[in-house]
């Protein structure tokens, strides 16, 4: 099949995997799965998966890295081998890298690192299952095992992403959405006040469309923020 | 977001749960605590927890946090390496205690502080000063600071050692009486218990109720049905 073959929506606008143009995968998140760790969250979002988890603040080192009126945030996003059908070779890549990096920048504008002068604090994303918007995945987990950790923050950071194939423009794209589209819109946003904090965007999107894909996001990030407060309150809320 | 959606209503008093970036709410006149900051004229929540309003001051008790040490606080450190003249102590806190041979409890020769004091043992110290930086210095010169030799070390999270203690040492006294046996609660989480093993056994089952149900109401209920069982 060619890129011009691939249609991702039916003549009754519904894609393939059933949904309409503004619909989200499934989301659900689960806290404190790694008991070891200071804060931890599971999140399966449509067949991603994806584990993140905080350990700190904790003693810099080495000492050349420690900032003596603030924490470091030391982001670590990977993905595991057999996360995807053809095996990734383990190990730090130019991609891993770079997402490591996006994901520290949005939550570096969150979380109060002034807090904890000459610390550290880190946070391991791990992709267990990956299907298109894997980065999306992990900084909404990390902001949820930050949460968990206990470290202060002036709000969780959600990521959702829209993007555009076959000139529409879709809300979170699955993988053949994504390898056959024309454009991704991946953003970072702080529920309480829509600012944002990251945004990517792969391949073009006229003015008319940009603004169509973040209205989506805006509306997603709503409410995936939600089912982030419930997994917090499912863990410290709920019933004996 | 709707408040009903963030608050958990409990049958012992209104406990209302909080995420980092809620609001909480105007609270005209009232001062911003722990875990709180006024944003716009409007108190915002930092962290997880539940909110206290004490008075004048709302803030934020947090459901999971690390131990941060402050003078006077004390502590059951491990000691983790040493120099000629100075122990590391592993106290759980961001950085690791420095306790000086002079602020040990005996005469400790300039090279000799392994004769005393070795890798791995556990000492009942006190915090003596801590700098801006959470560096802390410990001492062991004071009334019942000593090197631990017996017993075992239980761990529980700082912020629940209040409701471990409970109001007047009630909750303390309660953990005493189900092991009959000797305990120290560290403010940095450890728990030395020292006593027969059938009782040790039963106070590990205890904290264990109370670690993973402090923040529910009803833990003195539940810690006195552990006991008559």
């Amino acid at each position: 099949m060619g890129y011009e073959d691939y249609q991702c929506m039916d003549e009754n606008g519904i894609r393939e995997d059933g949904r309409k143009a503004d619909e989200m995968r499934p989301v659900e998140i689960e806290c404190g799965v790694i008991p070891v760790a200071d804060g931890s969250a599971y999140i399966k979002w449509g067949k991603n998966e994806a584990i993140a988890a905080v350990y700190g603040p904790m003693e810099a080192h080495p000492r050349k890295i420690q900032r003596q009126d603030r924490a470091i945030l030391d982001v670590r996003y990977n993905m595991a081998p057999f996360s995807t059908s053809d095996r990734i070779r383990p190990g730090f890549n130019r991609r891993s890298r770079e997402i490591s990096k996006v994901t520290r920048d949005a939550l570096e504008s969150v979380v109060n690192l002034e807090l904890y002068p000459r610390s550290k604090i880190r946070v391991e994303i791990e992709i267990i299952c990956a299907e298109a918007g894997t980065r999306c995945c992990g900084i909404t987990a990390a902001s949820v095992a930050l949460a968990d950790a206990g470290i202060p923050m002036s709000d969780m950071v959600v990521s959702v992403a829209a993007g555009k194939c076959n000139g529409i423009v879709l809300m979170d794209l699955n993988k053949p959405e994504d390898n056959y589209g024309e454009a991704d819109l991946p953003m970072g946003i702080l529920p309480m006040t829509d600012e944002l904090v990251f945004l990517q965007m792969d391949g073009d999107l006229s003015m008319d469309e940009f603004q169509l894909a973040w209205d989506y996001n805006v509306k997603a990030a709503h409410d995936v923020h939600e089912i982030m407060v419930e997994a917090l309150q499912k863990r410290y809320g709920g019933d004996v | 977001m709707s408040e009903d959606s963030t608050s958990t209503e409990h049958d012992s008093g209104a406990v209302r749960l909080v995420h980092p970036g809620e609001r909480v709410g105007v609270h005209e006149g009232a001062e911003a605590g722990h875990g709180i900051r006024r944003i716009n004229g409007e108190l915002v929540a930092m962290r997880m927890g539940t909110l206290s309003d004490n008075g004048n001051t709302i803030s934020v008790d947090p459901v999971s946090s690390r131990y941060v040490p402050r003078a006077g606080d004390l502590v059951i450190g491990l000691v983790e390496g040493m120099t000629n003249n100075i122990w590391f102590l592993d106290i759980g806190a961001s950085f690791n205690a420095i306790l000086p041979m002079s602020l040990a409890p005996w005469k400790v020769e300039f090279g000799a502080v392994r004769e005393h004091l070795n890798v791995g043992e556990a000492v009942l110290c006190r915090v003596q000063e801590v700098d801006e930086t959470h560096s802390s210095v410990a001492t062991m010169k004071g009334m019942g600071l000593r090197k631990l030799k017996s017993g075992l070390l239980e761990e529980i999270p700082p912020h629940i050692i209040p409701q471990v203690i409970g109001q007047g040492g009630s909750m303390l006294q309660t953990l005493k009486d189900l092991g009959d046996c000797r305990l120290v609660i560290g403010q940095n989480g450890r728990v030395w218990l020292d006593g027969e093993h059938g009782g040790m056994h039963a106070v590990r089952a205890a904290l264990k109720l109370i670690r993973d149900t402090a923040h529910l109401p009803g833990l003195k209920e539940r810690i006195n049905a552990l006991a008559n069982e």
